[in-house]
């Protein structure tokens, strides 16, 4: 029971590397791009939560200067984060813009279909 | 963390699911269960943002690009061997890699000693600002923010140029 | 009675609320969570669906495209501007410090500041995103 006990704090992050391995897969193994870039978000939030949890000390309270509260979880990885969700959103953006002009060209966002089409003009 | 069991859920339904309207929505969940995982980490400013951005422009610009494609997603052809056999190897380098990180909660890890102690303590005095994680951003940090806003201007820039429609008559662009 | 009376009714009722919740997480984000990252994507949600409700054409007559678009490139400048008056006033590029009269006002000055043009930026970019793709759908 204490290898469990010594197991639980970490399962947190297990979830998080589940999380991260699923957003790999389905950027690897699913053909559709839209699909590929949800796969995309999903692998970078992951990542927000494995930068995250560090950062909490229990008994702690979110880093706003108060009268009456002496521990503060750590900032720094909050920047951090701040700025790569927002980056994030950027890419997303792009991409989505890139699938809806390749869809134009193509007519398909299947990648198989895509190598097909583009092995039949080149 | 019953959050995190729900957000595994999630995921498993995102993998399975072929309809791609109901896979936007699943992810528009996700970033709302995210943004509640982040309230239970003490990261307030950035639960606000994922909510914001995760669960509302990304679903808007999701439907906005099914409703100009298609909407399911065809059977994959190719067996998913390789690319699970990849992605499980990689799970088990990074579970290896847990087991030397530091027990969740602690106070005194090298994350909290070094440079962010050091805000914590002077921000109130050089800025006057009680909230760190803005003053950190805007006045400690404030190159990183000056590139993030040339990103999200490129980005947009780059939409408009990719997607842009110039005048009514001409469709060959 | 059409279906979606009760949704044009309540959104009407929703809309100054969010622009009014856009301007307080913007203005208070010294004091609790919240800044110009946040307040940006409030106030593009609230003309999204503004659009989504009433409809694009009306929406790009309450707020034009040119507008939008010329919003993108101006929040990258107040930025930058702050940044040269750090450099003009005192010693290094985006220092506040010297801004007004004493270290702590010119701190809070430049973090207003910089807090508006990045709101100014991340509104126009997402407007004038969602304003392309809506465009794009219809012949």
């Amino acid at each position: 029971m204490s290898q469990v006990a010594e197991l639980l704090p970490l399962y947190n992050y297990w979830i998080t590397i589940f999380l991260m391995i699923s957003g790999l897969y389905i950027v690897v193994a699913r053909g559709n791009m839209v699909k590929k870039l949800v796969g995309l978000s999903l692998f970078q939030t992951s990542v927000y939560l494995l930068y995250l949890s560090p950062g909490k000390i229990l008994g702690g309270t979110p880093p706003i200067i108060a009268e009456g509260f002496e521990v503060y979880s750590a900032p720094l990885p909050h920047v951090l984060i701040l700025t790569a969700i927002v980056v994030g959103v950027a890419t997303l953006a792009l991409g989505l813009a890139l699938i809806v002009r390749i869809n134009e060209a193509f007519g398909t966002i299947e990648e198989d279909e895509l190598f097909d089409r583009d092995d039949d003009d080149a | 963390m019953v959050l995190l069991t729900l957000m595994a859920a999630v995921t498993l339904g995102i993998i399975r699911v072929r309809n791609l309207f109901a896979v936007v929505v699943l992810s528009s969940i996700y970033s709302f269960l995210m943004a509640s995982v982040m309230i239970v980490l003490d990261a307030v400013d950035v639960a606000m943002t994922e909510a914001s951005v995760g669960a509302g422009i990304s679903t808007v610009l999701m439907l906005g690009t099914l409703y100009l494609t298609k909407t399911s997603e065809t059977v994959p052809v190719h067996t998913p061997a390789l690319p699970l056999f990849v992605a499980l190897g990689t799970g088990v380098a990074l579970v290896y890699g847990t087991f030397g990180l530091p027990p969740f909660g602690a106070a005194d890890t090298p994350l909290h000693t070094h440079v962010g102690a050091s805000y914590l303590a002077n921000s109130v005095a050089e800025t006057g600002i009680p909230n760190i994680v803005t003053s950190v951003l805007a006045s400690y940090r404030g190159y990183d923010t000056l590139g993030e806003t040339t990103v999200i201007f490129t980005a947009g820039i780059g939409v408009l140029l990719l997607l842009k429609r110039l005048a009514r008559a001409s469709r060959n662009g | 009675m059409r279906l979606d009376v009760i949704v044009r009714v309540t959104t009407k009722f929703f809309l100054p609320f969010m622009l009014l919740f856009a301007l307080y997480v913007q203005l208070h984000g010294d004091f609790g969570p919240g800044g110009g990252f946040q307040a940006g994507v409030i106030t593009a949600a609230t003309v999204i669906l503004y659009a989504i409700i009433f409809g694009l054409a009306p929406t790009m007559r309450l707020v034009p495209p040119i507008v939008v678009e010329s919003m993108v490139p101006l929040g990258v400048l107040i930025f930058l501007g702050v940044g040269i008056a750090g450099f003009v006033t005192g010693d290094n590029y985006l220092n506040y410090s010297h801004l007004a009269h004493d270290q702590v006002h010119g701190q809070e000055l430049g973090v207003m500041l910089v807090e508006a043009g990045v709101l100014v930026t991340v509104c126009g970019t997402m407007i004038a995103i969602f304003y392309t793709f809506a465009d794009r759908g219809r012949s």
